[in-house]
């Protein structure tokens, strides 16, 4: 299986060929963003208010990192469970946001959402170092005051991750158990 | 009678927190290392591999194995005849975790209260249990556990009828359940008798317990093999994208219950699998 390289920030041409069980290292800018920021997230959309940043073409990473040491450029940030994310994704996926980071199942209106239109990659859960590593710059672009879950722009070197929902309605989650209980029978 | 000082406390469990969150238990990482090799599938071997190279970057740069640090959780086991001097023996484990926190650059995931929310700043206080004992000892069990693997926890109360075939069900559902959100592979943790309350202190202790350590009762070492074998043919595999691996152990305790009653609970500890004995 072959390592997929991809550069933010996303299109609908660089995402249709990936298949769920693709692995991927990902490069550029993304965004961070967890339970309380998508709440505010969501309460601007609301209002018909502008979001921190424009969600057109970009990834948000459901991610807490660890406070950043000095002389590191982040911290430890594994993925945290994205389900807590599902009532507020499709929203955003109707304004642009064509990736997500996170790990475990996403609910049907979510994968609805994502048909066609975006792609939900899992991140190593627990892999929180290693994956820290691969974040050369970071800055908190808005809510300071959620600490851990300010919104984060950050820079990242071939973020390892692997494609669980493709924009063809696909589900590693799904497909990838069965197939390893049909092959082993 | 032995005296044991308050700031001895402090300073033991603060360097417990710094240590079992970037150096992960050798039993549990050994037990990765084994069920790398063992694991067929590509996609599975590899996020064995990554798992076990983040454990190993933790350990050198220390740095945090894990963003979630978790909440901290303390089985206490104290002599009667042990005093100590200076404090109380709670404060002197949240001031260890305290200082630890701040220190390693850990994350502060502890809130004040579930109405309110307002991070306390210092992941404290930490979820201490007493365990009363008959000599001079004075061992602290420290935890650091993650939520998505808490999340996926569940007791229910069966009744006597339901058997240990019901008990295996529910256990095996409760891992369907929660299939990746855990962050497979996961260790089960399984409190079995008692009553409610008791039940799901058993599973704790259970999900914490050390890898290597080998169950007294046959009866429940026999459950527990039976019980790996049966999670791992479920295939929901490393991360949930199918394999082998699903789980590291199943461990189980288990206490005396009532007539009418089987109370079983499932704790839930992920690889990032997070203990360290402090002995005073
Ligand atoms: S479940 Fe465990 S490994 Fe996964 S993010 Fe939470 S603490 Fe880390």
């Amino acid at each position: 299986m072959a390592t997929i390289k991809l550069e933010t920030p996303l299109t609908i041409d660089k995402i249709k060929d990936l298949h769920s069980g693709d692995q991927v290292l990902l490069s550029g800018i993304i965004y961070t963003g967890r339970d309380a920021a998508h709440k505010r997230f969501i309460e601007v959309l609301e209002k018909n208010e502008d979001l921190p940043f424009d969600v057109q073409g970009q990834v948000i990473y459901y991610v807490g990192p660890t406070p950043t040491k000095p002389n590191q450029a982040f911290g430890s940030g594994g993925p945290t469970t994205s389900y807590r994310m599902d009532a507020y994704t499709p929203p955003l996926i109707n304004k642009g946001l064509i990736g997500m980071i996170g790990k475990g199942k996403r609910n049907d209106e979510v994968k609805a959402a994502l048909k066609g239109h975006a792609v939900y990659f899992a991140a190593v859960g627990g892999a929180a170092a290693l994956m820290g590593k691969c974040v050369i710059k970071a800055e908190v672009i808005a809510y300071e005051d959620l600490q851990a879950e300010a919104v984060r722009r950050l820079e990242v070197k071939d973020l390892p991750l692997i494609v669980v929902n493709d924009i063809k309605g696909n589900d590693l989650y799904v497909e990838g158990p069965q197939s390893y209980l049909k092959e082993h029978k | 009678m032995k005296i044991v000082k308050y700031e001895d406390i402090v300073l033991k469990v603060k360097l417990a927190c710094l240590q079992m969150t970037t150096d992960l238990p050798q039993d549990v990482q050994n037990k990765l290392e084994m069920m790398a090799m063992q694991e067929d599938g590509q996609l599975a071997k590899q996020m064995l591999d990554i798992i076990i190279e983040n454990a190993n970057i933790a350990r050198q740069e220390n740095r945090p194995m894990c963003q979630d640090t978790g909440m901290v959780v303390c089985f206490v086991k104290m002599g009667q005849n042990i005093q100590i001097e200076g404090g109380l023996l709670a404060d002197a484990i949240n001031e260890g975790v305290s200082l630890g926190y701040e220190e390693g650059y850990l994350r502060k995931s502890v809130v004040n209260n579930p109405i309110d929310r307002i991070n306390t700043l210092d992941n404290t206080p930490a979820i201490i249990h007493y365990d009363i004992v008959e000599d001079d000892v004075l061992i602290i069990e420290v935890a650091a556990k993650g939520f998505g693997s808490e999340n996926m926890s569940q007791l229910k109360m069966f009744p006597p009828a339901a058997g240990i075939a019901g008990m295996k069900e529910f256990v095996k559902q409760v891992v369907i359940d929660a299939g990746p959100n855990p962050c497979p592979p996961i260790i089960v943790g399984i409190g079995l008798g008692g009553d409610f309350e008791k039940a799901a202190l058993l599973a704790k202790k259970a999900a914490i317990r050390n890898l290597d350590e080998v169950n007294p009762n046959e009866k429940l070492l026999a459950l527990e093999k039976e019980l790996e074998v049966e999670i791992n043919n479920l295939g929901i595999g490393p991360q949930g994208f199918g394999g082998k691996t699903t789980t590291l152990k199943v461990n189980i305790e288990m206490f005396a219950t009532h007539i009418a009653g089987l109370p079983v609970a499932v704790n839930i500890n992920c690889h990032a699998a997070r203990h360290i004995k402090v002995v005073l």
